[in-house]
């Protein structure tokens, strides 16, 4: 009986146009269906054909925090990236490739991997000449080796192609039973997981969290212009519009998009819009017009390698002053950022109930890795409520007259009853210029100082009330420990699990991660850094922007910066050497 | 309904003769005489002197941003239809800095009326050239003479699908509200570009100059249904320029052809069942 393993790492490398991130979705899936976490991340460039990609799939008995080091299984789909990858694969573990096309140079696989030559050619011959077609061969194989039921894999192949891609749906099953069977031809390898059929988790990847918080939250109304990595986004909203009733607009620019969610908001519809930095920019001068005009609205900016066009399809945190920074003046605004997949879907929901109860602008920072990578969910927090904020009660009878209403108005929360057009009795204009209560215009003739303060802040009081309403930070683990890790985004996964793993070892160490950036609990995180012996930051980026931030709101300097920013996210063993470096 | 029902408190900030007091005017008549409440419309507008307009008009406003008001109001109508929703703006607004926004607004066909004060010049950053100068004029920021030709807004707009094409002119108040009624009532994307004389900063292109070449197209034996026929009148400008409706189509606003609004407008769609949503579409990820 071989031993039950608590995890697999599965990578397939291949060319862009192979169809490996659809081969590594059906893996992830099945694995899902076999009561695994599962946790993928998919490496890839910004060409259609070409380049080098892979997706590496792990799952794991418990949940799995990141897409994991060291590779058991291979599959190589040419000869270029078996080059590349052979060496990864861990002692043990297995190498599967197609035979017809892959010839490994000898003594490129070492002697402790297990070759898997697939004869593809004679297995797909009666399936047409398709080459995606290899990938389902090895899946086939792939599932026999791991000793998973095939009835797992041709369940995820169904539903995948559904009963409308009936000939697609019968080749694949075909090909996949065919590699499974092939596979019993191999010999046993000392590996099988502990699955439990009757668990299911959805799988999904951050951007499809970031959308169905849309829809759990109400949002009426996306805008969007295609920018990686935010472009999933919009397809999945896209796709499900008739379904979700949320109306998605493909603008001209992102210029166009926010000004258009914007106009939505001021209809009164929830609305959001999502991009990357780029885009973002473009957007800047329309957040501060709905932070002056006070109408709530969600853009959400995918981070990605910077500067510039930079690394388009590689991950970065180098857009948080960006986003604190964006459009001329002061004016109230939210930034926040969530970590996980499941965060992602619970920080839409809450970015909306606080748009729209303070009648601002709400940003959410999100990166390629949290926006791109799949993860398994132990559940999705379902109890929330959708919260509107304060309307002003319509007055039917009234004659409309726009200096009646005062859409603006002073109250002692800064938060002013709104309306939105079509509405009786609450006629009244906004703009982008300087107003007073009743909406009117002070910028042009009399600029009125005291109103202009006055206006002032009632604006900026909302940001006091704002804070309250947001989570206090806190250590996550040991109260005093050796080492406290802080971290923002989507390096939470990998934080944990060096600080698991060397605590395993008897280190210890506690972890702080910070998802409001503004406005910014400083004085709660002024004194828990107060309270370490010793700190670091783990960061995407090359100035350590969190450093920064924590730096400017608290007067806490840390001591010791982790910064990465060559595209590719952390991995636990970067993190856990680090540790050891600066705790001796 | 009674034109005094469009008017408000504050006097319009215009240079006395400014061309935009005409517009402002016409558009309160074509409000009246189309009986509609102020409260269901929404008048969007950029930045300029011309874009102050909504400021002077009883109805629901948005004073955006220089060059974005084509966007803004495209996001209203998407998400209540049954507003009635107007565009006011500039040259410089519409035709410079958001002239990729107007292009896109006439191929989309939504149902906006778009109300451009065309002066030629930037009034109110004090007279530099605009997008519309002509060749050669003498401003502020070419005091050598614009080297670049004019945009012209009616063959663009002919040529991006705009299926409601008018030039007005300030001096010509009549006409000028009767085509902002026409403008209004039709279904589609409605560009009427006004010819309104900034008395300020333009010297060249003045009441007088306008008047000495202006005609009527429905009294010069123009067929508004002839597309050849309204891109050949849109190239006349120097000897002769024409007034009225160039070109009028009859194709599906961008709205009805939009599966989400079938039923009732976004903004009056209910979300309270999104859980249940959440629940369903959840099935789709395991
Ligand atoms: C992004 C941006 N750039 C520049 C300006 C300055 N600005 C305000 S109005 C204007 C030009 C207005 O010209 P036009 O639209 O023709 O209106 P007019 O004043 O002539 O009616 C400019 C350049 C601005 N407000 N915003
Ligand atoms: S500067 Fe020109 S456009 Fe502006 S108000 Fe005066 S006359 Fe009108
Ligand atoms: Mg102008």
């Amino acid at each position: 009986m071989p031993l039950p393993k608590s995890e697999v790492v599965v990578r397939t490398a291949g060319a862009a146009g192979d169809g490996i991130a659809a081969t590594g979705e059906t893996f992830a899936k099945v694995c899902s269906r076999s009561g695994l976490h599962v946790f993928a991340y998919n490496s890839y460039q910004s060409v259609i054909r070409g380049g080098f990609v892979w997706l590496q799939v792990r799952a794991g008995r418990t949940k799995v925090q990141s897409h994991g080091a060291g590779t058991d299984f291979l599959i190589a789909l040419n000869s270029r990236e078996l080059e590349r990858h052979a060496n990864d694969v861990v002692k043990g573990g297995g190498i599967l490739y197609n035979k017809d096309k892959v010839k490994p140079k000898p003594g490129l696989i070492r002697d402790d991997i297990t070759q898997y030559a697939l004869p593809v050619l004679d297995i797909t011959a009666k399936h047409g000449k398709n080459p995606i077609l290899q990938n389902t061969v090895a899946l086939g194989a792939l599932v026999k080796i791991l000793k998973i039921d095939f009835s797992v894999l041709s369940g995820v192949l169904s539903d995948t192609f559904g009963s409308r891609k009936k000939a697609a749906l019968e080749a694949n099953l075909a090909v996949s039973q065919a590699g499974y069977e092939y596979a019993e031809t191999f010999e046993t390898v000392d590996f099988a997981l502990d699955l439990d059929y009757n668990t299911r988790r959805p799988v999904m990847t951050g951007n499809q969290a970031l959308a169905l918080g849309a829809v759990a939250a109400g949002c009426k109304f996306y805008a969007a212009y295609p920018m990686t990595p935010a472009s999933s986004i919009l397809h999945w909203l896209a796709a499900t519009s008739t379904r979700t009733g949320i109306l998605v607009k493909q603008a001209e620019d992102e210029i166009a998009v926010l000004n258009m969610a914007i106009g939505a908001a001021f209809a009164g519809v929830r609305s959001m819009v999502g991009t990357s930095g780029g885009g973002f920019s473009l957007m800047s001068e329309a957040i501060g017009l709905a932070g002056q005009t006070e109408t709530p609205v969600v853009i959400i900016s995918s981070q990605r390698g910077g500067p510039s066009t930079g690394l388009p399809t590689k991950t970065e945190q180098a857009d948080l002053f960006q986003a604190l920074g964006a459009s001329q003046g002061d004016y109230p605004k939210i930034v926040l950022a969530p970590s996980t997949v499941d965060d992602c879907f619970s920080s839409i929901v809450e970015a909306f109930n606080l748009a729209e109860k303070f009648q601002v602008p709400v940003i959410v920072l999100s990166d390629l890795y949290l926006s791109e990578h799949m993860e398994s969910l132990d559940g999705i927090d379902l109890d929330f409520s959708i919260e509107r904020g304060e309307f002003a009660k319509p007055d039917v009878g009234s004659i409309d007259s726009k200096n009646g209403f005062k859409r603006y108005a002073f109250t002692e929360s800064g938060v002013s009853p709104r309306s939105f057009p079509g509405r009786a009795g609450t006629v009244f204009q906004a703009s982008s210029d300087e107003h007073d209560d009743a909406a009117n215009i002070i910028s042009d003739v009399f600029t009125d100082e005291e109103m202009r303060t006055r206006m002032f802040q009632k604006r900026m009081r909302k940001m006091e009330r704002i804070l309250p309403e947001l989570a206090p930070p806190r250590l996550e683990g040991k109260n005093a420990a050796d080492l406290t890790l802080i971290g923002w985004g989507s390096t939470y996964g990998m934080i944990r699990e060096a600080v698991s793993t060397l605590g395993e070892e008897g280190m210890t160490l506690n972890h702080l991660h910070i998802k409001y950036m503004l406005p910014f609990h400083a004085k709660q995180v002024k004194e828990i850094l107060e309270s370490c012996r010793n700190t670091l930051t783990v960061e995407s980026n090359y100035t350590g922007q969190l450093s920064r931030l924590i730096r400017m709101e608290t007067g806490f300097d840390i001591k010791h910066q982790l910064l990465k920013y060559d595209g590719e996210p952390f991995y636990p063993g970067q993190i856990i050497t680090k540790v050891r470096e600066v705790n001796n | 309904m009674e034109i005094a029902l469009y008017k408000v408190e504050a006097k319009a900030t215009w240079c006395p003769g400014c061309g935009d007091f005409a517009v402002l005017r016409a558009l309160q008549i074509a409000l009246a005489s189309l009986e509609l409440n102020p409260k269901d419309v929404v008048i969007v507008s950029g930045i300029g002197c011309s874009s102050n307009l909504p400021g002077f008009l009883n109805s629901y406003g948005f004073h955006g941003l220089h060059g974005r008001a084509v966007p803004v109001a495209s996001g209203i109508k998407l998400a209540n239809h049954d507003l009635n929703v107007i565009i006011a703006g500039g040259d410089g607004d519409g035709y410079g800095i958001g002239l990729g926004h107007f292009i896109h607004a006439m191929r989309r066909n939504l149902d906006i009326t778009y109300v451009v004060m065309n002066n030629q010049v930037y009034g109110l950053t004090t007279g530099q050239a605009a997008p519309t100068s002509e060749k050669g004029m003498l401003t502020k920021s070419t005091p050598q003479g614009v080297l670049e030709g004019p945009v012209n807004p009616i063959a663009l707009a002919l040529v991006s699908g705009a299926t409601f094409v008018a030039r007005g002119f300030s001096g010509d108040a009549d006409h000028l509200a009767k085509l902002t009624e026409d403008g209004i009532k039709h279904k589609g994307f409605s560009l009427i570009d006004i010819m309104s004389p900034c008395v300020t900063y333009n010297r060249q292109n003045t009441y007088q100059w306008f008047r000495e070449r202006v005609y009527r197209l429905e009294e010069d034996n123009h067929d508004v249904l002839n597309m050849d026929q309204a891109l050949k009148r849109s190239r006349e400008w120097e000897d002769r320029i024409p007034l009225g409706i160039f070109y009028k189509d009859t194709k599906p606003t961008y709205e009805s052809g939009e599966q989400v609004l079938k039923d009732m407008p976004l903004v009056h769609q209910p979300i309270d069942r999104t859980v249940e949503l959440v629940k369903e579409l959840i099935q789709d990820f395991t």
